[in-house]
């Protein structure tokens, strides 16, 4: 089983990303997933940018994958949709039909927001040139079960196993609302919360993190454990999802785990996470093993 | 390129009698679902089995209404044969259109029923004219429900680009998310609108008297709590009060309803095809009295664009039967983009 790095979920300045990435490179993870999969607003880093450190990572021997946005409404944002799929060396992750048919029959990833639910499509992206799948965040082990049994010949699965779960995205910006804000007048107030703003409700339980336009679990989702269950049932790539601070250690252990090592006790593992969605129950709860 | 010039009134029915109201008031077309988990409003006591949607379509039909069937939800592997053949059944029944979201159950239709007419729900997510095209040609849809996350403008331009009638919703409750896109049900309850048909789900409530007031919960998670004759909403979990900051506030969005009635005229000039009236689960008298001011409104504003403004009257009776009692535009008011 291969890792991967999700894309960055959150809006860090371009050279927090740079030395992120460089950091990365000497990472045990064969697959990096770079660009903004949020917001069009986000352009600490332009597509040039990018490519620069797409290269880099490869020159490093990794896998790189460009992401490309899960709602796209202006045309601006077409125009650099295509952009995007026209770059010539490096594969797309589709996150909207919009990507689908701009990448245009050329080998791509089917991202986790373009809703495979059941064979039919699996085998529609497939069809389009999709390579990899990456299963939406709200399907169980025993759906997966049955989807890779009829998995067409040729397509990959990754599974998001650990970080804050992409739960929604809005038109309207919750980041910029919480600063009593319009959203065209946001004042790029995201660069202040490298992970997200907390929202908790009355009685202070953790709901949800506020990410811009974009809902995440309260908590993250956290498959450590479930890691020789994937191997069973086949999956291909695990996906993390980078956080502000410990990628490194989340990295390491799930690289522990896949190699059938015994796995050190970071200090991710003592906050609270979920595993619910994988063991059929609601997202946030942690399942019982 | 619409292909219909005047513009269409989409109304729902959760059962024959909303059905029959919303004929009788002007809908000039009608949206239900079969009794189950193949579309977004699968809630207890609603619906249609296939010997009422045969009485539905001869009603509607008989008036000059259209029949449009929500097929809306994703089936998982479990449940494909059943979705399946509930296409089958909806171009056995001769409905005028079925409302699909799911890629594979698209297909399916379009291979095994080329003479189904299939519009893209708002389920589907298709929120730009690459997304629109994508399903036009692979599915050969023909009318598109756009997400509510659309500002006019854009709403303008996507209509300028498509090849399929656009559908937009012009009144009822506000979903901010983009729809197909949320999981925020499943998180707290383990079934959402792509799972199961529902958000927020009934079962899942729970109301609770506290000194500190009426609360209340949702998959056991506090989402409101109401002051003493503080009005309590259905707790929809995107419209409950949460913490964000220190502040307790609406932070996601305040309970209110969609009411387009302001911009009718620049929806209809810039050729949106047809306006949806969100409520499945609504009474029949919900049904006919929203029916009746929407269609009063498209008339007036058909026949004198520019002299046309909403009467107080309409947004009177409108606003009564709104969320929190009143309006808004949702994000079509937005310049930005």
């Amino acid at each position: 089983m291969k890792l991967s790095l999700g894309p960055i979920q959150y809006f860090w300045p371009g050279q927090t990303v740079r030395e992120f990435y460089a950091e990365v490179a000497d990472w045990p993870v064969e697959i990096v997933y770079l660009g903004e999969m949020v917001c069009a607003k986000r352009r600490q880093l332009r597509l040039q940018d990018w490519l620069v450190i797409a290269d880099e990572l490869e020159e490093a021997g990794k896998e790189v994958i460009l992401t490309s946005l899960a709602l796209m409404e202006a045309d601006s944002e077409l125009s650099h949709l295509r952009r995007i799929c026209d770059n010539g060396d490096f594969k797309v992750e589709a996150n909207d039909m919009a990507a689908v048919r701009l990448i245009n029959g050329r080998p791509f990833v089917a991202g986790p927001h373009l809703n495979t639910y059941n064979a039919a499509t699996l085998a529609l992206w497939r069809e389009f040139g999709a390579v990899r799948w990456v299963m939406p965040l709200e399907l169980s082990a025993a759906t997966l079960a049955q989807l890779q049994a009829e998995r067409p010949a040729g397509l990959q699965t990754e599974v998001f196993v650990y970080g804050h779960m992409p739960l929604s995205f809005s038109a309207r910006c919750f980041t910029a609302r919480a600063h009593d804000l319009p959203k065209d007048r946001c004042e790029f107030r995201c660069l202040d919360y490298p992970e997200g703003m907390p929202l908790k409700t009355q009685d202070s339980e953790d709901l949800f993190v506020i990410n811009g336009i974009q809902m995440q679990s309260g908590h993250p989702v956290n498959l450590l454990a479930e890691v020789p269950q994937m191997r069973e049932l086949g999956v291909d790539v695990l996906r993390l999802s980078p956080r502000a601070e410990g990628t490194e250690a989340i990295v390491r252990a799930f690289d522990a785990a896949r190699h059938g090592q015994p796995v050190e006790l970071a200090s991710f593992q003592n906050e609270p996470w979920c595993n619910g969605y994988w063991h059929g129950e609601a997202g946030m709860k942690v399942a019982a093993r | 390129m619409p292909e219909t010039q005047r513009m269409q009134l989409v109304c729902p029915a959760g059962s024959l009698p909303a059905l029959k109201a919303a004929v009788d008031n002007g809908a000039d077309a009608v949206y239900l679902g079969f009794r189950d988990a193949t579309n977004a409003r699968n809630f207890p006591g609603l619906n249609f089995d296939e010997a009422e949607i045969v009485r539905a379509r001869e009603y509607a039909h008989a008036r000059g209404a259209k029949v449009l069937l929500a097929l809306n939800t994703y089936p998982q592997p479990t449940g494909w044969a059943r979705w399946t053949a509930a296409v089958d059944r909806a171009a056995d029944l001769e409905l005028d259109a079925v409302i699909m979201a799911d890629p594979g159950l698209l297909r399916y239709a379009a291979k095994h029923h080329p003479d189904l007419r299939l519009h893209l729900s708002v389920q589907g997510s298709a929120t730009n004219r690459h997304a629109i095209a994508f399903c036009h040609e692979v599915f050969g849809i023909r009318q598109v429900v756009l997400p509510r996350v659309l500002s006019l403008n854009q709403v303008r331009a996507v209509v300028e680009s498509s090849p399929v009638d656009v559908e937009v919703f012009g009144f009822g409750s506000l979903c901010i998310m983009v729809e197909g896109r949320c999981a925020l049900s499943s998180y707290l309850t383990g079934e959402s609108p792509n799972t199961c048909g529902v958000c927020s789900p009934a079962k899942a409530v729970r109301w609770e008297e506290t000194p500190a007031g009426r609360q209340s919960r949702l998959g056991g998670v506090l989402i409101d709590r109401y002051r003493e004759g503080e009005a309590a909403g259905y707790p929809t979990l995107c419209k409950g009060r949460f913490e964000v900051a220190g502040n307790v506030f609406y932070a996601m969005e305040e309970p209110t309803s969609l009411n387009i009635l302001d911009i009718l005229p620049a929806l209809m000039k810039i050729g949106v095809a047809a306006v949806k009236v969100e409520g499945r689960q609504r009474s029949p008298a919900y049904v006919g009295q929203v029916t009746k001011v929407m269609r009063a409104a498209i008339d007036a504003c058909a026949a004198d664009p520019d002299g046309y403004r909403p009467s107080p009257e309409w947004l009177a009776n409108l606003n009564r039967h709104a969320e929190g009692h009143s309006h808004t535009l949702g994000a079509l008011h937005r310049s930005w983009q």
